[in-house]
């Protein structure tokens, strides 16, 4: 049970003057419960590509499968699919339109046709799930400070109870106590739900942390496609496509030009300082 | 991608009505439709007809392009003459079941076909040959005299160029906001008309609350970089008329005459 | 005489309470004094919220303060007579690239400062090919702004502050929505005016690797300056930028944090080679004690 994308490719635009390939023979499999993050800059095709995973773009070529169906099969109900892979644009904000915040995250399972206890039991848990506190569920969503408003927007997809989130670039334009918020809520919701998430981003120290898996992306193909530590150990090229490691890798390659026996998989500071520390006592 | 659609419709290219000043083109666009309606008769039309054939190939752009414009209004085409060969009282022609067509209704038709198809590749010819931003500067500069009755021309040009630039990117936004909302369920497509309009709100109070923010934002800049309406302004390349601007003025005299000359000689 | 000099300013916001009704003013910026002399790059940290937005725009006469005063080049903001003049001193760029590009051409964006000022076509012309040049984008001269990408739309925007021959710029959150190499590509450009054109900069940010070449970083925290320094006094206070749930550079964190473990490593590490030339130097040290 997953998500499947087979030999996929994307052209913007065919037949125009502006015609251009986005994706080029794209190969992937998302098993349930994982925790992935898409990196790569902007045009490497990374949001082109999600907006497949739930049937926003339909393929030129290629197929993509949820839990081993053809989601371009002639009978298959693109509806079901948008309420199970539940998906998160950049800047979510920009789509609350409702009077009060409560109201806005009510339309997702209002428009799978539950009923309206089952509607308003969904939104007040998935407001609870990224951390609004109760009084601002009566609020206008304009009313509420930039970091909310991102809050109160992803509710609005976690209340359709989706199998599998995908969040566009969810910390953009937010300031680092926001940014980690929104990290931490929806690490947690990785860990108690169990769900499959898939984080895009285009900041590596950001995703590190996180995720188990990173997808590189560049000029529409998968570049990279393995666990952090094994991707970063690519820096050099990393950085010719305009992405970089986090900075802990560049000091511990530093380190070990210079002759300390330190630990290059080391990604996160807490590893770093570990490794460190180990040498020097080894030494020592 | 939906960015890619650009308002207007300009073909680049070199040839001597590109560059033209935008207020001859303006004015000599304007005169070419009244003179479509100032002479009926079929003689003027075969001057008319020359006339556009010479701009049009003087200005390099491929035939196919000017009719192009033509396509979008064929329908409004079609039954502006069809109501006008049935409808109009005269001598009979031919009767079809209820319907007769006359003499007077069929000469109406035709010439109601022609004046319309002239008038639209007439305009075309001005919107291939001439950029946006070109167009609002000659409407500026060539408007400006009505200033004087309080007209506010800088305002209204200020005010196209913007839409010029930010349409584009609210068709963008509407493409984005459609897409976030489908993938919360949104139906945009089925349904009646009542719930269609209804599934519009979720597309249309985003979008008017960003282009608000929009053009709070943009209002901010304009100010920031010493925008204080149009008074005092310089422009880094103001419109000046070149002796090719005479000469146009001038070929636009001698078709008027011509015009003019058709119908009263030829008489038909 | 500094560039930019604020004297108690305080900044209220008007806003409605949490009931719906009653009006309650909000303190933004709460009694700030800023000195910048000319050729400064100075850095402005903060949180969304801190009053950084609002301090930066009264620094071109965008918000008229509450209460205190502020000069741009001697120049009261107040004085309603001085606006232009301020206005042409000191350029602001701001966070959303496409809601401040104003022409449908680069090279028309660029000129429209200049043009609002009077200049003469020809001189225009002059500004705009050198300001262009100047962030590296003089062969997107006649593009459509549309088609850039972030980072290039934003130095469009810088080029027509510069086209306006500014001694100051300010930078409101150029970075926050683009990319690592748009956010590069901005940073840079601010820093060349800053060093070829003695340009005075200040760039508000929430993101710390932008701010390590600064001569000088303001924390804002609830309106008010928190701290004030060169980058490395300023880093060297992570205890305390984390109990205000600041960013530290990796870097300077690991730093912090092996330093914390026992480690003798100074203070307000900075870079990647500071922190290698630091570590190494410990370790000759145990081998040759050894040995």
């Amino acid at each position: 049970m997953s998500i499947k994308i087979e030999h996929l490719n994307y052209i913007y635009s065919q037949g125009t003057a502006y015609e251009k390939q986005a994706l080029t023979d794209i190969n992937l499999e998302l098993p349930d419960g994982q925790f992935a993050g898409v990196i790569g800059h902007t045009g490497s095709g990374k949001s082109t590509l999600i907006q497949h995973l739930n049937g926003l773009i339909k393929a030129t070529e290629g197929t993509v499968y949820y839990n081993g169906e053809n989601i371009y099969a002639e009978n298959y109900v693109m509806k079901d699919l948008r309420s199970r892979v539940g998906l998160v644009f950049q800047y979510p904000e920009y789509q609350l339109f409702e009077v009060d915040v409560f109201t806005d995250v009510c339309f997702g399972p209002k428009n799978l046709g539950l009923p309206k206890e089952e509607v308003e039991k969904r939104a007040y848990e998935a407001l609870r799930q990224v951390g609004l506190k109760e009084k601002y569920f009566k609020k206008s969503p304009f009313e509420l400070s930039g970091g909310q408003k991102r809050r109160a927007a992803i509710a609005g997809i976690l209340a359709m109870q989706p199998e599998v989130l995908i969040l566009d670039e969810p910390t953009a334009g937010l300031d680092p106590r926001g940014r980690d918020d929104i990290l931490e809520q929806i690490a947690r919701l990785h860990a108690e739900r169990g769900i499959t998430v898939v984080l895009v981003s285009h900041s590596m120290e950001d995703i590190a942390k996180y995720v188990e898996r990173i997808i590189v992306m560049e000029k529409g193909r998968v570049r990279f496609d393995d666990t952090p530590k094994k991707v970063f150990e690519h820096d050099r090229e990393l950085e010719q496509i305009g992405l970089a490691a986090p900075q802990v890798t560049y000091v511990m390659r530093e380190l070990k030009n210079r002759g300390m026996d330190v630990d290059l998989c080391a990604t996160t500071i807490d590893e770093a300082k570990q490794s460190i520390l180990r040498c020097m006592a080894g030494r020592g | 991608m939906i960015r890619d659609i650009t308002i207007g419709q300009y073909y680049p290219a070199d040839s001597v009505i590109h560059r033209l000043d935008p207020r001859t083109k303006l004015v000599a666009t304007l005169v070419f439709i009244i003179s479509l309606f100032l002479f009926r008769s079929f003689a003027a039309y075969l001057v008319a007809t020359a006339f556009l054939a010479c701009v049009i190939r003087a200005s390099k752009v491929p035939f196919r392009y000017m009719v192009r414009g033509l396509k979008a209004v064929l329908i409004l085409l079609l039954i502006t003459v069809l109501f006008n060969m049935f409808l109009t009282p005269g001598t009979p022609l031919v009767r079809i079941w209820k319907l007769t067509i006359t003499r007077e209704g069929l000469t109406t038709a035709v010439f109601m076909a022609i004046r319309l198809t002239y008038l639209i590749i007439g305009s075309s010819v001005m919107t291939l040959t001439t950029t946006p931003n070109q167009l609002t500067d000659g409407l500026e500069k060539g408007l400006r005299p009505l200033n004087k009755i309080h007209v506010p021309v800088h305002e209204v040009a200020m005010i196209m160029s913007i839409a010029l630039r930010f349409i584009p990117i609210l068709l963008e936004e509407t493409d984005k906001i459609m897409k976030a909302q489908m993938a919360r369920g949104a139906d945009f497509e089925s349904g009646g008309i009542l719930r269609k309009a209804k599934s519009m709100v979720p597309l249309l109070v985003p979008l008017f609350i960003s282009a608000f923010r929009r053009a709070n934002d943009l209002a901010m800049a304009m100010e920031a970089r010493g925008y204080h309406g149009g008074e005092g302004r310089t422009r880094m390349r103001p419109l000046q008329y070149h002796r090719r601007d005479g000469a146009a003025y001038l070929s636009l005299l001698v078709y008027l005459l011509a015009m003019y000359a058709a119908k009263r000689i030829a008489g038909f | 005489m500094g560039i930019i000099e604020t004297r108690h300013l305080t900044h209220d916001y008007q806003k409605i309470d949490e009931d719906g009704k009653t009006q309650v003013s909000c303190r933004a910026v709460d009694d700030v004094d800023l000195d910048v002399s000319p050729g400064q790059f100075i850095a402005i940290l903060g949180h969304n919220g801190s009053g950084k937005s609002t301090l930066a725009k009264h620094l071109n006469a965008i918000l008229l303060p509450t209460q205190g005063t502020v000069y741009v080049d001697g120049l009261d903001t107040r004085d309603a007579e001085k606006l232009d003049a301020i206005r042409q001193r000191a350029g602001m760029v701001f966070q959303n690239p496409d809601n401040q590009i104003i022409g449908t051409v680069v090279e028309e964006d660029v000129a429209f400062g200049p043009e609002n000022m009077g200049v003469s076509p020809r001189e225009i012309e002059q500004r705009v090919e050198a300001s262009l040049k100047t962030v590296d984008m003089w062969e997107y001269r006649k593009h459509s702004p549309n088609r850039l990408s972030g980072g290039q739309k934003q130095r469009v925007a810088i080029a027509g502050v510069v086209a306006m021959e500014p001694m100051c710029i300010v930078l409101d959150e150029p970075t926050a929505m683009l990319d690592p190499v748009g956010r590069k590509e901005v940073i840079r450009a601010a820093q060349k005016l800053n060093r070829e054109k003695q340009v005075t900069i200040i760039l508000i940010t929430h993101y710390m690797e932008e701010v390590i070449e600064a001569d000088r970083v303001i924390v804002m925290d609830q309106g008010k300056i928190l701290m004030q320094g060169t980058p490395r006094e300023i880093f060297s206070r992570v205890e305390e930028l984390k109990a205000h749930r600041l960013d530290v550079p990796q870097v300077t964190m690991l730093a912090h944090e092996l330093r914390k473990s026992g480690l003798p490593i100074p203070e307000g590490i900075l870079t990647v080679e500071e922190l290698a030339d630091a570590i190494s130097p410990l370790v000759n040290h145990t081998e040759s004690k050894k040995g």
